[in-house]
C-alpha cells in the first residue's frame, strides 16, 4: 500500500528523519512510536503527502508521491483516511455534515449514502449527536467523529496520529477497538502513539507490528517491547 | 477549465465556506461604487467622442469666404468668387449672405439698428463642401490670383484645438474606465485574500479530506463573482439614473450638456456588471490559486 525507501526529511534547521525504509502491506496493523518530537507526525504527514520527502522514494498505491500533481494528490487523500490528534472540523457545519464532507467534496451524492452515514454514526456511538456543532463536542466525541470522517470514503489506509491523546483510558480503548475492527475489515492501519500501554492492550486483539523512531531512524521493534 | 460548470451554483460546496459578514458587504459596496463611476466615465467618453466627431465634421464641411474690398468693387469680386467656387470640384454649395443675414450675424455685437451701409462690412460667402471635399490650398491660390480681396477661412484654426480637447477628454475617460477596472480587481483581490486567510482552517480541512483545488477555489470564486455582479448591477442602475437626470443637450449649455447616452449606447452600461463579474472571477481565481499553492 505504502512503501518508503530510504526516505529522509530535513527542514531548514536539520535532519529529522533519515534512511527510513518500511512497507505497509495491505491489511497490516502498525504502531509508530517514539519520544515526543522524534518525527512521528512528520512520518505520517509524509505518508499522506502533506510533506514531501527530501530524500529517498515514497510510493503510495504503486505511485511515486513526487510525481503526483495537486489533483492526483487530492484523489490519493480520498483513499487514505487521516485522524489527527487535534482533529479539525468545519465549525459552522453540523456533525453529520462534517462526517459526510469527504463524500461532498468528491462529488458523491450524500442522499444515497445517508444509510451508510447513519450506520457509521451508530458505529462510532455518535448517532445522538448528528446535529451538534463541532465546538460542542467533547474530546472523545471529536476523536470518534474524526475517525468516522476518515473512513466514510471506505479508504484502503487509515493513518491516525495520537488518536487517543486527548481522551481517557476507557475512551482510548474504545477508539482502538474501532481501529481494530477496521483492520479486520481489511484496512491498512498505521497509528502513531507514545502510549505503550495502549500498544500492549491492542496486541492481544490483533497482530500488530511496532515501528520505533529513535535517533532519526526507524527501527522495526517487532513483537518485543 | 470549464468556467460555466465552475460558476454553477453548488449548494453543498457553497456551504463548506462559512458565511462571511462584512467582507461580503465591502465587496458589494466596492463593486457598486466602481460600477457607478464606470457609468459616468463611459458617458463622458461617449459624449466627448460624439463631440469630437461633430465638431470635426460640422466645421470641416463648412467654410467662409470673406470678401474685403472697396464698396464699388465688392459686388464684382463677390460675383467672381462665386463663379470660381462654382467651378471648383468638391464644393457642394456656395452662397453669398444677404445684407439682412449679415446684419443678423452682427446684431449680437452691435445691436439691431446697425447701419450696415455706412460700415465697410465685408461680404461673406458660405461654402459647403461636398464629399470628398475641395482642395483648400488650390482654391486659395486661385482666389488670390483672381479675387484679391477674398480670404478663405476653412475653420481649421478653430477646429483643431477643439477636436484635440474632445479627443483628450475621451482618452481620459477610457483611462478612467481601465483604472476603475484595475482598482476593482485590486480591491477584490484584497478581499478574497482576507477571506482565504480567515478560512485557512476550512481550506486545510477540505484539502485533508481530498477536495481538489478547483472545488475549494470554486466555492470562493462563486461567492465573489456573484457579489461583484450584484454590486455592480446596483451601481450601474444608480449611475444610469444619475445620467438620466443630467440636463438634455442644448445649445445654451454648449458642450457641458449632452453628456448622457444616446440610442443604442444606453445598452453599453449593461456590460459593466458583466465586466465587473469577470474581473472579480479572475481576481479571486488568481488569489485562491496562489493561496492553495502554498498548501500541500
Amino acid at each position: 500500500m505504502i512503501e518508503l525507501e530510504n526516505v529522509g526529511y530535513s527542514y531548514g534547521g536539520g535532519e529529522l528523519l533519515s534512511d527510513v525504509s518500511v512497507t505497509l502491506p495491505p491489511g497490516s496493523f502498525h504502531f509508530l512510536t517514539g519520544p515526543s518530537g522524534s518525527g512521528k507526525t512528520t512520518l505520517l504527514k509524509l505518508c499522506y503527502g502533506a510533506l514531501v520527502p527530501t530524500a529517498g522514494r515514497l510510493c503510495a498505491f504503486g505511485k511515486d508521491m513526487r510525481t503526483l500533481d495537486r489533483d492526483q494528490m487530492a484523489l490519493l487523500r480520498r483513499r487514505i483516511g487521516v485522524v489527527h490528534q487535534d482533529c479539525q472540523f468545519l465549525d459552522h457545519l453540523k456533525l453529520a455534515e462534517n462526517i459526510a464532507l469527504p463524500l461532498v467534496v468528491s462529488g458523491r451524492d450524500t442522499a444515497t449514502e445517508a444509510g451508510n452515514l447513519d450506520e457509521l454514526m451508530q458505529w462510532v456511538g455518535l448517532a445522538a449527536r448528528t446535529d451538534a456543532l463541532p465546538p460542542e463536542l467533547s474530546g472523545g466525541e471529536r476523536q470518534r467523529a474524526a475517525l468516522a470522517r476518515a473512513v466514510i470514503m471506505s479508504p484502503d489506509v487509515v493513518l491516525a496520529d495520537e488518536p487517543t491523546g486527548n481522551v481517557d483510558w476507557e475512551m482510548s480503548q474504545r477508539l482502538m477497538q474501532l481501529l481494530v475492527e477496521l483492520n479486520r475489515m481489511g484496512k491498512t492501519v498505521l497509528i502513531a502513539t507514545h502510549d505503550l500501554g495502549l500498544i500492549r492492550a491492542t496486541k492481544s486483539q490483533v497482530q500488530t507490528r511496532v515501528l520505533r523512531i529513535s535517533n532519526r531512524r526507524l527501527q522495526h521493534a517487532g513483537a518485543d517491547l | 477549465m470549464n468556467i460555466g460548470a465552475l460558476l454553477l451554483r453548488d449548494k453543498q460546496a457553497d456551504r463548506v465556506v462559512p458565511p462571511t459578514g462584512y467582507t461580503a458587504h465591502l465587496t458589494l459596496f466596492v463593486s457598486g461604487a466602481m460600477a457607478f463611476l464606470a457609468v459616468f466615465a463611459m458617458a463622458l467618453s461617449l459624449a466627448s467622442g460624439r463631440l469630437a466627431d461633430r465638431w470635426a465634421e460640422e466645421l470641416a464641411r463648412s467654410a467662409t469666404l470673406r470678401i474685403t474690398a472697396p464698396a464699388d468693387q465688392r459686388a464684382a469680386q463677390t460675383e467672381a468668387a462665386l463663379a470660381i467656387l462654382k467651378q471648383t470640384p468638391g464644393v457642394a454649395r456656395a452662397r453669398a449672405l444677404s445684407d439682412e443675414e449679415q446684419a443678423a450675424l452682427l446684431a449680437p455685437w452691435f445691436g439691431q439698428d446697425l447701419p450696415l451701409d455706412a460700415l465697410p462690412v465685408p461680404r461673406l460667402i458660405e461654402v459647403v463642401a461636398a464629399e470628398p471635399g475641395y482642395d483648400a490650398a488650390g482654391l486659395r491660390l486661385r482666389l488670390a490670383a483672381e479675387v484679391p480681396g477674398a480670404v478663405l477661412d476653412d475653420h481649421t484654426r478653430w477646429r483643431a484645438p477643439l477636436v484635440d480637447a474632445a479627443n483628450s477628454l475621451r482618452r481620459l475617460a477610457l483611462i478612467s474606465i481601465l483604472l476603475i477596472a484595475g482598482a476593482m480587481a485590486a480591491m477584490i483581490t484584497l478581499a478574497a485574500n482576507a477571506a482565504l486567510a480567515a478560512n485557512a482552517q476550512v481550506i486545510g480541512v477540505l484539502r485533508l479530506v481530498g477536495a481538489r483545488d478547483r472545488y475549494i477555489a470554486g466555492a470562493f470564486v462563486r461567492r465573489f463573482t456573484l457579489r461583484a455582479l450584484i454590486g455592480a448591477a446596483v451601481g450601474m442602475v444608480l449611475g444610469m439614473v444619475g445620467v438620466m437626470l443630467l440636463p438634455e443637450a442644448s445649445d445654451e449649455g454648449g458642450f457641458l450638456t449632452g453628456l448622457g447616452f444616446r440610442g443604442l449606447a444606453w445598452g453599453l452600461p449593461l456590460l459593466i456588471p458583466l465586466l465587473g463579474a469577470i474581473v472579480a472571477f479572475a481576481a479571486t481565481w488568481a488569489a485562491a490559486r496562489r493561496r492553495l499553492g502554498e498548501l500541500s
